[in-house]
């Protein structure tokens, strides 16, 4: 993991996405850029409106109109996915290797097929299996997914399922063609705590059974924390903090980052009152210069009006904060 | 202002000199009508939405209602103020019984009990002015005319909830989702209940500014001596508001205790699950920490068993919990649940 040689699974270089709205061009995406190695689970957490979402859209090439990709570059296993030229990799690549897992497993299941007819597709389209092989797969991956009684369920529709059997569906779906990589889009937000336990313990053992890469989306620190090995923090539509996420967690460089972790209340901790950041994320149309967070932030100064870059800070970690990184040389 | 200080020292005079419980909830039933089923349609199918639920809020008290989708929650905080029908039990407030209140009155409660909702985005009329959003109850209540006279008032409400001087003046669209749930609260104020219900009030907002609104709500209570109806699913957030924490499930409230005995000794199997079940934001912490895994899922609310509605998903099932659904009782100092085997 720790080989520098070695080319990343998946690498995303400086890239930038707008939209282009009544309202004004929204940079959703403002030069991001990360990469996620073979095996490794990375969070990229963020509020609404952070650009995380954006982020992994780009990758799985679902950013569509008023929607433009306008900078920057991705890169899977070496080669790029946006260059005009590798259509036929892209299109073999994106949901067989690279798998996708949504928010809300209601609205992203065909409502009039059956679960069968939904996940036989996936392995007859991009496997070639036949009927009765695709048949006998999809059974195998509702098995691995915890799901009982497969067969019965193959011939059911997504709404005599609960949510969480939706969910466990649609990893089944993601996991059919054996991907590398699996981009989970707050795959439990729109679940109970209880199933949301479930889900999460699920993707950590598939996790680790098949070695899959996972990118994890989500707002939710204490996911981050049972799940990811490295987390990224995103604020205003850039990366502002990446690390090993035991040592992020432990000690955050950004003040972004602080705030955000002080403000997430916690189960095993009294404190008599919540940590709030004050003031609002910023309008995405018209962002401040320089760094996006100096409104918010308590340490702003003279410097922070200056656009900065994520530097490294020795180990794994990279921040992008002008304070931080003063200190850190100091 | 003088006014307004005068206000707070009666209202904290009553919080002290009532022992009396603000709202008491005694065995209240919900039960909706959820069509028919069958061919012919002969078949009445109904949904036993909160069954049995009894719990007092003091004045000044904050009372933290937890549970999944569906535990009957929300239902059960509509149910005191009068918007849905009560199938069986009794609500009492301030010692009178409310339970079958008519139109009128369920009206001139509403000056009393509050409602602060879950979505900003939804709950504000988006073609109205925020002046005319926090002025209304005052219209409807007969206190002003007309919106004009009511613009000393609503200025000083949107101050008391941190929002500028000029909000009053724009649209609910020019403001971000804390600053519209603070417009919420500021329109439950205005006719200074003594009780709000605010139902999920939080869970729309991000992690930042969540601890914003909870704050704030904090304040006005320490001021006013408001009593919450505090409903949610995020137990680490109640943690922080409530003092005592009732935790649901399927429309039982299986345990209800002093907020600190919920979470360090909690007596419920579901409870224990629940608790276990939220990550902590803290990687070495949450490895380290043992998780119950509560298998299956709530039972369906148009069929649920016969006995604990829990049976399905504990670990220490027996027949007892079957055959007969356990009640409410006291486990120590401050302390319930409902649970035949702990």
């Amino acid at each position: 993991m720790n080989d520098s040689r070695k080319t990343p699974l998946l690498e995303v270089r400086n890239l930038v996405v707008n939209f282009y709205t009544r309202g004004g061009v929204v940079q959703a995406s403002r030069g991001v850029s990360f990469q996620v190695e073979h095996g490794q689970t990375l969070g990229i957490v963020g509020e609404s409106g952070s650009g995380k979402s954006v982020a992994v859209q780009a990758v799985m090439g679902l950013i569509s109109n008023p929607g433009r990709i306008e900078g920057g570059d991705i890169f899977f296993m070496g080669q790029s996915l946006l260059d005009p030229a590798g259509r036929k990799f892209v299109r073999k690549v994106r949901g067989k290797d690279i798998a996708m897992i949504f928010q809300d497993p209601m609205t992203s299941l065909n409502p009039v097929f059956t679960i069968g007819t939904q996940i036989t597709e996936v392995l007859r389209h991009h496997l070639g299996m036949t009927r009765d092989q695709a048949r006998k797969r999809a059974m195998d991956l509702l098995d691995l997914v915890d799901i009982n009684a497969p067969e019965k369920r193959l011939t059911q529709y997504p709404y005599e399922m609960s949510g969480g059997m939706r969910q466990r569906v649609m990893i089944a779906m993601a996991l059919a063609c054996e991907p590398r990589l699996i981009i989970a889009d707050e795959p439990t937000t729109a679940l109970d705590v209880t199933i949301q336990a479930q889900i999460l313990e699920l993707l950590a053992d598939l996790q680790q059974r098949l070695q899959v890469s996972v990118i994890l989306i989500t707002h939710d620190l204490g996911v981050v924390a049972q799940l990811c090995h490295r987390v990224a923090v995103m604020y205003a539509g850039r990366i502002v903090e990446v690390g090993d996420a035991d040592q992020v967690f432990a000690s955050p460089v950004h003040p972004y980052t602080k705030g955000l972790i002080r403000a997430t209340p916690r189960l095993d901790v009294i404190t008599e009152r919540m940590v709030s950041i004050d003031g609002v994320p910023p309008d995405l149309i018209s962002p401040p210069r320089g760094c996006a967070f100096s409104p918010r932030c308590d340490q702003a100064k003279q410097d922070c009006l200056r656009s900065q870059t994520l530097t490294p800070l020795g180990d794994d970690r990279h921040v992008s904060c002008w304070c931080a990184i003063k200190e850190g040389t100091r | 202002m003088t006014g307004q200080a005068k206000e707070e020292t009666s209202r904290t005079a009553n919080a002290v000199a009532a022992d009396l419980p603000l709202v008491r909830v005694k065995d209240l039933d919900v039960i909706f009508d959820a069509g028919r089923a069958g061919f012919w349609g002969g078949k009445r199918l109904q949904v036993h939405a909160v069954e049995k639920v009894s719990f007092d809020i003091h004045p000044g008290e904050t009372l933290g209602l937890v549970g999944e989708s569906g535990s009957g929650k929300s239902t059960t905080g509509r149910a005191i103020l009068g918007r849905v029908p009560v199938s069986a039990g009794t609500i009492h407030f301030q010692g009178k019984d409310i339970t079958h209140a008519g139109k009128e009155t369920v009206r001139a409660l509403s000056r009393h009990m509050q409602l602060v909702f879950q979505d900003p985005y939804a709950s504000l009329n988006p073609r109205m002015k925020i002046i005319d959003i926090v002025a209304e109850p005052l219209l409807v209540h007969g206190i002003v005319k007309n919106t004009k006279e009511a613009a000393g008032e609503v200025a000083q409400l949107l101050e008391l909830v941190g929002l500028p001087p000029d909000a009053g003046a724009r649209y609910p669209h020019a403001f971000s989702g804390g600053q519209r749930q603070r417009v919420g609260i500021a329109r439950a104020l205005a006719l200074k209940p003594q009780f709000i219900v605010a139902d999920e009030p939080v869970s729309a907002l991000d992690v930042s500014i969540r601890a914003q609104v909870v704050n704030l709500m904090q304040d006005l209570q320490a001021r006013f001596g408001l009593a919450y109806l505090f409903i949610a699913h995020d137990l680490a957030v109640v943690r922080h508001i409530s003092h005592r924490i009732a935790i649901m499930y399927a429309g039982n409230i299986v345990e209800l205790a002093d907020r600190h005995l919920i979470y360090e000794s909690p007596v419920h199997p579901y409870t224990k699950a629940l608790l276990s079940a939220v990550p902590v934001p803290d990687p070495p912490v949450q490895r380290a920490r043992q998780r119950i895994i509560c298998p299956g899922e709530a039972p369906n609310p148009m069929h649920p068993p016969a006995g604990c509605r829990f049976q399905s998903r504990c670990p220490y099932v027996t027949q007892t919990c079957r055959d007969t659904a356990p009640d409410l009782t006291r486990r120590g100092p401050g302390q319930t649940a409902a649970c035949w085997n702990c």
